[in-house]
């Protein structure tokens, strides 16, 4: 555990705006996962006596047109983005380096085919495909969380993961110490485990980070369109759609908050990922 | 040059094929179609006898192959079909809205460009200072606003200020200024991202560039700063810029949907968004076969563009 | 007026950097006269590169600056001159040149339209006239059809004439001082020579003054009237390079003389070594900078030592500088070469590799075929050393790989004779490599100890925690490094360090045939001296058999018992060492031997100038017939038809050359 901390301490130490993007994080992903706990009301209960409140003692950030209370469907909303935009992220860089890793690894005919795939897959702008996934899969809800929406979200990562993760074990591929490794006899799984894997991690992890990012804007773009996340499921962008355009003037809490949330935590997302890559790239460091 | 032209139009026949192949395999072999969705709408019972005689009048009775190679001997002779929904032509269902999404990505595009490199540029030079962190603030919240909600606390400010452009959208020839104030601010909403993407890209190019060899060369000549900024920094600057610029160009599309669905107006992204809940399979293949082509188009501008700023890419 | 043109007094450099203020150059002085080269000396980070961007004005900013001392430019104060001033003077007074020609142009711009910037900038001049001045430049900096030159860009030049180019582009305003850093490290020693030759020839003919910076000792004596010997931010040494070599004072600059290997002098059997490595600047130990690593330290040389005059036109900065003065003493080797019993453990029979490229723009694709090794023959005896020496393009690194089973060849075919090692594991075992940048040989992100015991416990050579950290300490010390290493990571050690882990990874698999792939190129030469004669003693001990590829010739003749020489992906001649190096048969060995300059002035007085003309040609266009007759001096109308075949002369000497 102690060896585990030195690493996150010299972060902090070097990009001290990272450090406090990643607390931010863990906050909100402790609330996400107490939501249940930290919430003061339930999320989908009903309460026409306090429509549209303004913000108050009991309703922070006050209620919505059917008198919910926002703070709370914003904390169960957290659940949703983090967990979708993780998950996704995760499935789209995990598949992404694969590929790419063994695109660069196996190289001739296997590079050839895997990188035209690629580029077809990247000429299918983000949003549409996930638009036409998302609308066409259906539901398929795990732990509250949409899986089909996940994959929705997470193929458009692929191709553009991959094609990073290529370039990068490339650039490992004609490193000096793969030669070594290749004339002192280890297998190719070997190889690909112990030494290439190791050394284009740096460039996944910030690209992972950057997709969590990328993946809950898209969650919450998907679900104002009324494509992702459904009601009464509790989700930032959903809390937009709708109806929500019609208080404008009455209740501009209704708008402000669900948007402001996405955008921090979209914020602390990017900020970390600049942090981790400047932390990782030895070139900037004087 | 023609020879290269033809050669790269020649290879986006199959990438454009496959991005119709799998468009085509998702809608058709994924759950849902829209029969159900237009009876159900419809109101009323709905009887298997009348989903089946639907379906046949829509040729979704037809095995898949042969749908798909009507599909495509359509395409070859530029008849895509009917709109699924309304059963008009999908050429002119899109063609009506074709010239409002078109002058919002222009409008985003301008926006974007000036908003991003001189702040780009600014940003690089002044790296360090306050000026730079300040800059770079703006350009990592523009990548974290969704695109909606900036549009949204656009109208709620000019709702506040009673400074709301008509309603009624006109067209730029019918009567320009009120078009102009009409999609400036959409343009804004969808541009800002755009802004923010291009102009980290420009600040990381160019600190990239003025940190190489020929920078100390020019600078060992005597050239003033400006000169060695302007002629020997920001041209090698530009080309991974370009990149993005293009590639951010063709995917304007995904804003387009939600900035059109925010500000109520009738362009492509929002006929898309409502194709695919009424699951309009053909007017939905249609769409995105034309984000695909503008994608592949923009890909040969860009390598255009970077031939004519990297002498190592021509040839003599 | 006879005062210096340049007058350095008392400079300080400082770098602020995260880990605290680097002294970067500290009380360095030293006078240029008009027309007279003058060179800084020293190892990297010495701060020699640093002290002439100081003059320039063009330190890193806002981390480096100066902290004391005076420039004077024709008495002007460099030092305090305001930014607006100093730039005025850059390129017009002063003018630099730099290592990397490949990257030191713009890539986007014209080769006219950068030559003519100073002039525009300067002289004011209008387009059309820079562009008539610029014709003029690349006449005299021996450019061929100039005015087709102004309008091609960086891309289409080759190193060579790159580094021309921005000769030309320092000469354009007629400076009077001009400095090269490193001008030539980056290029062949062809080319190297041309280069010299052309800054000696302009300086005499313009009487322009050049600030040569440079880690090579036989570049000082051959082109510098006077020279400067700097270690650790301080200068050691300073005076009339004929003095400097002849009565070298400091310990440094003796160690230096003695670590180089040379073509002049008899073979040593080791290399004379300076032990240890150059201080951290950050940090660095009070006194005498060198004392940690110098053999006549006392108690004196706690105390910083100040420069002393050992004779006229001669500063040294040691408190020995009288006493300690043993001539560097090589002692001859007195061993034949070719005294160890041999049978053929590798055998190579028109070994050929062809690589297919596409390169080109975007307009069109080029199609070609590198010939990197093109029909090489050539056995390796069980126990010597080959040596493999060419310039770039020669294919010596191909040869190196294919012979490890990096590469396949594309034709021709080889063999390795190992008695009792017949099956593929313990064959693949027997061969290993050493390769040249110790920093992208180790796995950065394994320790040393993993790096090592890697091979060992993937092959069963070791089982159990104890055996294998036993047997990884041995190997360590083997190769003269603390067991303690293994707990480090490669980013934690010294360039010199990461080789000798280098060397004990590829022991640890028992090998028998070594592959070194210019294993001690990248290191500074006092470093350099440790690992060859490291290899040396390893050879001798474990009976190992090496194919030594470096472009260095003199490391070559130290190491190698027999050497083969490349060019253009063919073998030229193969011999004995001392046979070739003594009496070279082919016309392009003599011209290498020739471009070496040897670390002694008044040898190289004495030799004229004969440098080899033209580029290497592209390996994707190689000449027909001869590959060499585009730039051999003999060369006659039979040597652009036919292939000369590779003969044997005499018994043990090999000569591909029709009129050898």
């Amino acid at each position: 555990m102690m060896a585990d901390l030195h690493p996150l301490r010299a972060f902090a130490k070097s990009q001290p705006l990272g450090a406090a993007a990643l607390a931010f994080l863990v906050l909100f992903l402790l609330l996400a996962i107490f939501a249940e706990r930290i919430a003061p009301y339930d999320p989908l209960e009903v309460d026409f006596a306090a429509m549209l409140s303004a913000p108050t003692r009991e309703h922070w950030f006050g209620t919505d047109a059917f008198g919910r209370d926002i703070f709370s469907r914003l904390i169960y909303g957290a659940r949703t983005a983090l967990g979708i935009g993780i998950l996704a992220s995760g499935i789209g860089c995990s598949l992404g380096s694969i590929i790419g890793v063994a695109s660069a690894y196996f190289g001739g005919r296997v590079d050839l085919i895997v990188q035209r795939l690629v580029d077809m897959m990247l000429a299918f702008p983000i949003v549409v495909l996930a638009l036409v996934v998302a609308a066409s899969l259906g539901r398929m809800p795990v732990l509250g969380i949409d899986l089909n929406l996940v994959v929705a979200i997470a193929i458009p990562i692929v191709p553009k993961v991959a094609r990073v993760v290529r370039s990068a074990a490339l650039g490992v591929r004609a490193m000096a110490y793969i030669d070594a490794a290749r004339t002192a006899g280890f297998s190719d799984s070997r190889i690909v485990m112990r030494h290439m894997i190791p050394n284009v991690m740096g460039p996944v992890l910030v690209l992972a980070t950057a997709y969590v990012a990328q993946a809950i804007l898209l969650e919450s773009a998907l679900s104002f369109l009324g494509l992702g996340v459904t009601e009464p499921t509790p989700a930032w962008g959903l809390m937009l759609a709708g109806n929500a355009t019609d208080f404008y003037r009455e209740a501009p809490w209704v708008v402000i908050f669900p948007g402001l949330a996405v955008t921090l935590v979209v914020l602390a997302f990017n900020t970390l990922g600049d942090a981790l890559r400047d932390y990782l790239d030895p070139k900037l460091e004087t | 040059m023609l020879g290269f032209l033809a050669r790269r139009l020649l290879l986006a026949i199959p990438t454009l094929l496959g991005v119709a192949v799998i468009t085509f395999l998702i809608l058709r072999v994924l759950p849902g179609d829209i029969v159900e969705v237009k009876l159900r709408a419809d109101g009323g019972t709905v009887t298997q006898e009348m989903v089946q005689n639907e379906r046949v009048r829509l040729g979704l009775d037809k095995p898949v192959v042969s749908q798909f190679a009507d599909w495509m001997r359509g395409l070859a002779t530029f008849d895509l079909g009917n709109s699924m929904w309304t059963g008009r032509p999908v050429t002119q269902e899109i063609g009506i809205r074709l010239a409002l999404s078109a002058q919002l990505a222009v409008m985003a595009t301008i926006v974007a460009l000036l908003l991003a490199v001189p702040l780009g540029t600014l940003s690089a030079l002044a790296r360090g200072t306050w000026i730079d962190g300040a800059i770079r603030l703006f350009t990592v919240a523009g990548l974290a606003v969704p695109s909606f909600w900036l549009g949204m606390l656009i109208i709620m400010g000019l709702l506040a200020f009673n400074a709301m452009p008509p309603l009624v959208f006109k067209p730029f020839f019918d009567d320009p200024w009120s078009n102009l104030r009409q999609l400036f601010w959409p343009a804004l909403a969808i541009g800002y991202r755009y802004a923010a993407v291009v102009a980290r890209m420009i600040r990381s190019s160019i600190i990239d560039v003025m940190g190489e060899d020929f920078i100390r060369t020019a600078r060992a000549k005597g050239l003033p700063e400006r000169v060695v900024v302007g002629r020997h920094g920001l041209r090698n600057a530009m080309l991974p810029s370009i990149t993005v610029i293009g590639l951010e160009f063709a995917f304007l599309f995904g804003g387009l949907a939600v900035t059109e669905q925010v500000f109520n107006l009738n362009g492509i992204g929002k006929l898309f968004v409502q194709a695919v809940t009424q699951r309009d399979f053909v007017l939905i293949q249609t769409i995105v076969m034309m984000s695909a082509t503008i994608f592949v188009i923009m890909n040969l501008i860009v390598d255009l563009l970077y031939a004519a700023l990297d002498p190592r890419l021509r040839v003599r | 007026m006879n005062g210096p043109l340049l007058d350095v007094r008392d400079l300080h450099v400082e770098f602020r950097t995260r880990r605290g203020s680097v002294k970067a150059v500290e009380g360095l002085s030293y006078q240029v006269r008009a027309g007279e080269i003058v060179a800084l000396v020293g190892e990297s980070g010495c701060g020699k590169s640093v002290s002439s961007l100081a003059l320039m004005g063009l330190l890193a900013r806002p981390a480096g600056r100066i902290t004391k001392g005076e420039i004077l430019f024709d008495g002007v104060d460099l030092a305090r001159l305001p930014e607006s001033e100093m730039r005025k003077r850059r390129g017009r007074d002063i003018a630099m040149i730099f290592q990397e020609p490949m990257t030191s142009l713009n890539p986007v711009l014209s080769i006219g339209l950068q030559l003519s910037e100073p002039l525009m900038q300067h002289r004011g001049m209008t387009s059309v006239q820079a562009r008539e001045r610029a014709t003029e430049l690349l006449t005299l900096v021996g450019m061929t059809d100039p005015e087709r030159r102004l309008d091609q860009y960086p891309h289409q030049l080759s190193g060579g004439m790159r580094q021309r180019v921005m000769i030309a582009m320092g000469l354009a305003c007629d400076p009077k001082l001009l400095i090269a850093d490193e001008p030539t490290t980056a290029l062949d020693v062809t080319i190297q020579a041309q280069i010299l030759e052309l800054l000696t020839e302009l300086s005499r003919k313009l009487n322009l003054a050049v600030i040569l910076i440079t880690h090579n000792l036989g570049i000082v004596a051959r082109y510098a009237d006077r020279v400067n010997v700097m270690y650790a931010a301080r200068q050691a040494e300073g005076g009339a390079a004929e003095r400097v070599f002849t009565n070298p004072s400091h310990p440094y600059t003796r160690g230096l003389l003695a670590a180089v290997p040379r073509l002049d002098r008899p073979r040593a059997a080791q290399l004379a070594t300076i032990e240890g490595a150059p201080p951290n600047l950050v940090n660095p130990p009070a006194g005498c900078r060198f004392a940690p690593r110098c053999t006549h330290r006392t108690e004196v040389c706690e105390a910083d030592p100040v420069l002393f005059e050992v004779e006229p036109d001669h500063l040294v900065r040691c408190w020995h500088s009288n006493v300690a003065k043993t001539p560097p003493e090589q002692n001859a080797l007195s061993e034949p070469s070719a005294a160890k019993p041999a049978l053929p453990i590798v055998k190579a029979e028109a070994l050929t590799k062809h690589y297919a490229v596409r390169s080109g723009g975007v307009f069109s694709r080029m199609n070609g075929v590198v010939r990197a090794v093109d029909g090489v023959s050539f056995e390796i005896l069980a126990g010597e050393t080959l040596g493999l020496v060419g310039e770039s393009g020669s294919g010596k690194s191909t040869i190196g790989r294919l012979l490890a089973g990096l590469e396949e060849p594309t034709d021709g075919h080889f063999s390795i004779e190992l008695d009792g090692a017949n099956d593929p594991a313990a064959r693949r075992r027997a061969v290993q490599v050493i390769f040249q940048d110790p920093t992208t040989a180790l796995n950065p992100r394994m320790l040393v100890g993993d790096i090592i015991s890697e091979p060992l416990r993937v092959h069963k050579l070791a089982r159990g925690k104890g055996d294998i950290d036993a047997r990884v300490a041995s190997l360590l010390e083997s190769v003269g490094l603390r067991a303690e290493m293994a707990e480090r990571y490669p980013h934690e050690l010294s360039g010199g360090q990461r080789q000798r882990v280098g060397i004990a990874r590829a022991l640890a698999l028992e090998p028998r045939f070594i592959v070194c792939d210019e294993a001690v190129s990248a290191l500074d030469v006092s470093i350099q001296g440790q690992i060859v004669n490291l290899l040396d003693n390893l050879q001798q001990r474990l009976g190992l058999t090496y194919l030594f590829i470096a472009h260095d010739l003199a490391v070559v003749r130290h190491i190698a018992d027999r050497v083969a020489v490349l060019y253009l992906g063919r073998l030229m001649e193969l011999g004995p060492r001392d046979e070739v190096f003594a009496n070279p048969s082919h016309p392009y060995t003599r011209a290498l031997l020739d471009a070496v300059p040897v670390p002694d002035p008044v040898v190289e007085r004495n030799r004229g100038s004969r440098t080899l003309k033209g580029e290497i040609p592209s390996p994707l266009k190689p000449p027909p017939g001869c590959v060499f007759h585009t730039r051999c001096p003999i060369a006659k109308e039979a040597c652009k038809q036919s292939v000369p075949p590779l003969r044997e002369t005499i018994p043990g000497r090999f000569v591909a050359c029709l009129e050898a």
